[in-house]
């Protein structure tokens, strides 16, 4: 099993932390993992990926040119990277701000009303764990358990007691997600 | 086992310099590797194995700073990108000519100049063919994992001190910025008095006793016959590391008919372009160089003729194939691919690359 | 009295410090180096702290001070002593280290390290020897020489136009909060190479009080350099050196 991933988005909604949550979760169900980010002055504000495989295997490369789900959260990163998810992969998009939608018929394309969604639970932080509920419900690569494990090895303890809210919002991200075609 | 944790390269080579008895880092912020001093400050070493953590005022100071603490035989080092090491290169040569131990890390970022924060190998020459000034070499080692950078930073330690020359991790943007899975050493405790007077106590700068005579640390020898045979003694301590401290790991290499060399990062992607080879049809095996001074040459000699062809494949615009051409001795045609200025080929382009390069 | 009764032991008034070695030094008659050599190997010797000393040297014509005095020496790359002592101090917290400095190393190449070293207030003493030109080097221009003055790269003498200003380096230092003894001090005479020595000694002594950074400035002749012989050296230091770099406590705190 491998699973290759590609979070793209603005910086500061979460791409990189949602892909180490990930990328943890695959450890606490013992696969191989890797996480490689895109870094620089983009970090600041612009945009953020990050690329995130799963394997049952040793991972060679690090870095993919073609991905099998693409996590995509604004028109930027939809407009680079929808040419990269293999034939019959995942697309799932937040259509918040995306102007021109997903065009490709060869791939699963899935929406997450994420944005609304965290203003609808009153928390814009819990943005990300939406978006990570939709790709679990989507691709249950992981089980929900591991995700939780996960999530308690890469935030700092001393925020542990926001766990109970994240996992609220990744259920609430499992219902929302919506299947385009 | 001890836990496996989700970790940054960068990261780990400071948990690996506080859990491998380091007794001091001195650096300077510069992308892409300040993650190593960040993690440094927030695990406050000093309380608890009583390791030094300096932010020094520029990478030359950085450099100096190792070459006082080295000189009283403590476990020291630094780390930096590129153009940080560019200004470090005095201060290894001096390193070098006085044989003080210590470990530099560089996560290599493209160049020349300022450049780019994105990743390269471009510094291959400086790093394996001396950098600064004079007759030198560096003990280099060249991570493809973040295990790797964990496991080098004790490796490194060990080098530098058991040759007295400084050893320098080189990595690049991709190895200190992507998380793996990584199983950390256990704590040492760093080096008590006793201790270095055992490893280091006939030439480091401790204090003058009345037991021994003064120590001296320098690079200095006016004399020309006194700086020759110093020289030579030099020399003869690299002929003995090329003897005895190659490093490498070969995939797929027994039968195959075109060899991949590569490094570090691109030595992961390059994996991956084998697999994709063997799948259709040609047979790729892949040479990666885990020392890069020392050269794996001897290997590459053995290698050469059963093969059609030799791809070096670097982030540089051709700086390794040299050393791969200078081992072939024309014995199989050797070609370079690489890409440039922070650009990273995947598994596929580098196939696609040795079909065209070979005509396959 | 013969000559064997005249040197007894019991009949000795002044002797050679242990700490200087038998080394014959290479500075020129009339240099000022050797007179602030022995000053600081016999703080060493009254201080009982040859084991714990660490001296780091420069390049420069003091690049051998380490064959002089009988203690652990790091010989530094030009101008990064303070980064040195820097490290050797603040891994050895016990051990008295000082560097020993000229204009060129200190105020021109090193000038980075220096104030860096200074402003984090660094526990080491620093003893900078300022003659206003390169010695070792054959007698060129250092950013301590004085406006007028001949050397083999301004022979037509130092102009502000092409060189700028003479760089009070020490008056600088001083401003810092890192440094808690900034001084400056001669030895041209016995009166002034006592003051040298007092001042030498509160340097290493504050730097076991962890007080910060402690500089002495010798204002020192360079004969050679000068083209001038030691008597007139002298002579020619007070009356131009000194308007340009007199000496007295700067900071004492």
């Amino acid at each position: 099993m491998k699973e290759e991933i590609i979070i793209a988005g603005f910086g500061g909604q979460g791409v990189l932390s949602m892909g180490k949550i990930i990328a943890y979760s695959g450890i606490m169900q013992d696969m191989e993992v890797t996480w490689m980010p895109s870094y620089g002055p983009e970090m600041r504000g612009g945009t953020a990926n990050v690329t995130v495989v799963l394997s049952s295997d040793r991972i060679s490369s690090p870095i993919v040119n073609k991905c099998d789900t693409a996590i995509i959260l604004n028109q930027q990163s939809l407009d680079k990277f929808e040419h990269m998810v293999k034939p019959g992969g995942l697309l799932l998009y937040d259509p918040n701000g995306i102007t021109h939608p997903p065009a490709r018929t060869d791939i699963h394309i899935c929406k997450i009303e994420a944005a609304e969604e965290a203003a609808r639970i009153g928390n814009a932080k819990a943005y990300n764990m939406i978006v990570l509920g939709a790709y679990l419900k989507k691709r249950p690569v992981v089980q929900l358990e591991n995700v939780i494990k996960g999530l308690k090895k890469s935030i700092p303890e001393r925020h542990h007691k926001l766990i109970p809210m994240n996992e609220q919002a990744i259920e609430r991200g499992m219902e929302a997600v919506i299947d385009v075609c | 086992m001890a836990e496996k944790l989700l970790k940054k390269g960068n990261e780990v080579i400071a948990l690996a310099a506080i859990r491998c008895g380091c007794d001091g880092y001195f650096g300077y912020p510069i992308t892409p590797q300040s993650e190593v001093m960040e993690t440094l400050m927030e695990e406050k070493p000093w309380e608890t194995t009583g390791m030094v953590v300096l932010q020094a005022e520029s990478e030359t100071s950085s450099i100096n700073m190792l070459y006082g603490g080295a000189s009283c035989g403590k476990k020291v080092m630094t780390s930096s990108s590129s153009p940080g090491l560019s200004l470090m290169c005095e201060g290894l040569s001096y390193l070098a000519g006085a044989e003080l131990p210590c470990l530099v890390v560089n996560v290599v970022r493209g160049g020349p100049g300022l450049g780019t924060i994105q990743p390269a190998q471009s510094d291959y020459f400086q790093a394996t063919k001396g950098g600064g000034h004079g007759d030198y070499h560096l003990i280099v080692l060249a991570p493809s994992s973040v295990q790797e950078m964990n496991d080098f930073v004790d490796l490194g330690f060990a080098l530098a001190f058991k040759y007295r020359n400084p050893a320098m991790i080189l990595a690049d943007g991709i190895v200190g910025q992507m998380m793996e899975k990584v199983e950390l050493a256990p704590q040492k405790p760093r080096w008590t008095d006793a201790e270095i007077q055992q490893i280091a106590g006939d030439w480091a700068t401790t204090g003058k006793t009345a037991d021994r005579p003064m120590h001296i640390i320098t690079s200095l020898a006016l004399d020309a016959a006194v700086a020759e045979r110093f020289n030579e003694k030099l020399i003869e301590k690299y002929n003995e590391i090329r003897t005895k401290e190659v490093r490498f790991e070969t995939t797929r290499c027994d039968d195959a008919d075109y060899l991949l060399v590569a490094y570090g990062a691109m030595a992961r992607i390059c994996q991956e372009t084998v697999d994709m080879a063997r799948t259709a049809g040609l047979k790729v095996g892949l040479l990666r160089p885990i020392t890069l001074f020392p050269y794996p040459t001897t290997e590459l000699q053995r290698l050469a003729p059963q093969l059609k062809g030799v791809l070096s494949v670097e982030l540089s615009a051709g700086q390794m194939v040299e050393d791969v051409r200078l081992a072939v001795e024309g014995r199989t045609p050797v070609k370079h691919y690489g890409r440039l200025g922070g650009m990273v080929p995947d598994p596929g382009q580098v196939l696609d690359a040795l079909k065209q390069l070979f005509s396959l | 009295m013969t000559t064997q009764e005249i040197i007894k032991p019991a009949h000795r008034v002044y002797g050679k410090t242990p700490i200087l070695t038998d080394t014959v030094m290479h500075y020129c008659p009339g240099c000022s180096h050797g007179t602030v050599h022995k000053l600081i190997a016999e703080i060493i010797e009254e201080m009982n702290i040859q084991d714990k000393t660490i001296g780091i040297s420069p390049v420069g014509c003091a690049v051998f001070a380490y064959n002089y005095l009988h203690i652990d020496w790091q010989q530094a790359a030009h101008g990064r002593a303070p980064a040195l002592a820097t490290a050797v101090k603040r891994l050895n917290p016990d051990k008295y280290v000082f560097t020993y400095q000229g204009d060129g190393d200190l105020a021109s190449i090193g000038t980075a390290e220096i104030i860096h070293a200074c402003n984090r207030g660094e526990n080491i003493a620093v003893i900078f020897i300022n003659n206003a030109i390169y010695g070792m080097t054959g007698g060129q221009m250092a950013p301590t020489t004085l406006i007028g003055q001949i050397t083999s790269t301004t022979p037509y003498g130092r102009t502000v136009e092409l060189n700028g200003h003479p760089l009070r380096i020490t008056e600088l230092l001083a401003q810092l909060d890192g440094t808690c003894y900034v001084t400056r001090q001669a030895v041209h005479t016995p009166g002034a190479v006592r003051k040298t020595k007092r001042a030498i000694r509160k340097a290493f002594e504050n730097s076991a009080l962890k007080k910060g950074t402690s500089f002495v400035e010798v204002v020192g002749t360079c004969n050679s350099g000068w083209k001038l012989t030691p008597v007139e050296a002298n002579n020619w230091m007070v009356e131009h050196m000194f308007p340009a770099y007199p000496p007295g406590d700067l900071k004492d705190r």
